[in-house]
């Protein structure tokens, strides 16, 4: 069990070839620069595949929200390879299933439509922030 | 085309995914610039972190293509992934000290690039598209 923090770690996928991969980091820059800059942490993905002290630290000291772009889960899965669970896991194409009029296309850079989706997730993700940084979700 | 064959004329690039950090984003838009407008047919990716989260398929990646890791900064992720989950790279750029070497300044931004950065972005898929013809000469 974590010890209760103000910090909440975001770690989105990391893939390059696929648009939500694309919408899943938006997200997390949603979150970490606009909605909660004070709260949300990004760490780098690969930093935790080689075994990073402070990546390590960051993602073993604060709750942890993954943010996938496709059903492999590279990012949740990277993170529990540290021996690390994760506090709560999303797929970015559930937040286009709930908002199927805000299609994203683009693959190295999302598009206007895209980026409102972005928008409108992290604030939809605002509260589970909020809910993990009080410390009373584990 | 046999499997081999493909081998022989496509490079598989692998790309720091750097959430964190400016050059992280500078990576990854230079190498989809290498993939989809100056080296299309002839390169192919990965997405780093299914090193780990994929099969022996995607580990066996560096033994189908030769390959070129672009990282962002100093630790090195993507080459040390690589050669740690899938073999040696062919090559191995770092932006950091391609910036350095070409006196330009560092990027600022993860998002919402400046010209500046976006001529960044152009600079570097140019060093890693003419290093795909190095690896394929």
């Amino acid at each position: 069990m974590k010890m209760p923090t103000d910090k909440v770690v975001v770690i989105p996928c990391s893939g390059i070839g696929k648009v939500y991969g694309a919408l899943s980091r938006e997200i997390a820059y949603e979150l970490a620069e606009r909605v909660r800059p004070d709260t949300v942490l990004l760490t780098c993905l690969p930093l935790l595949m080689i075994a990073d002290e402070q990546a390590t630290q960051l993602v073993t000291e604060n709750p942890v929200i993954t943010i996938d772009g496709c059903p492999l889960g590279c990012a949740h899965k990277c993170v529990e390879s540290r021996g690390v669970e994760v506090a709560k896991t999303f797929q970015s194409i559930s937040f286009y299933v709930a908002h199927k009029d805000h299609k994203p296309e683009g693959v190295a850079e999302l598009d206007e439509t895209g980026r409102k989706l972005a928008a409108i997730a992290a604030d939809e993700l605002a509260p589970v922030v909020d809910e993990l940084a009080g410390g009373r979700v584990k | 085309m046999s499997e081999h064959e493909v081998a022989r004329v496509k490079v598989g690039i692998v790309s720091c995914s750097g959430e964190e950090i400016p050059e992280g984003t500078i990576s990854r838009l230079a190498c989809r610039k290498v993939l989809d407008e100056l080296r299309p047919g002839r390169t192919v990716t990965i997405c780093l972190p299914l090193f780990i989260a994929a099969g022996q398929e995607e580990r066996a990646f560096t033994a189908k293509f030769p390959t070129i890791t672009v990282d962002g900064c100093a630790k090195r992720c993507a080459q040390r992934s690589t050669e740690a989950l899938s073999g040696k790279p062919a090559a191995s750029l770092v932006i950091s000290e391609i910036l350095c070497a070409e006196q330009c300044n560092p990027p600022v931004n993860r998002r919402n690039l400046t010209k500046h950065e976006r001529m960044i972005v152009d600079v570097i898929a140019e060093k890693i598209a003419q290093t795909v013809d190095e690896v394929l000469s």
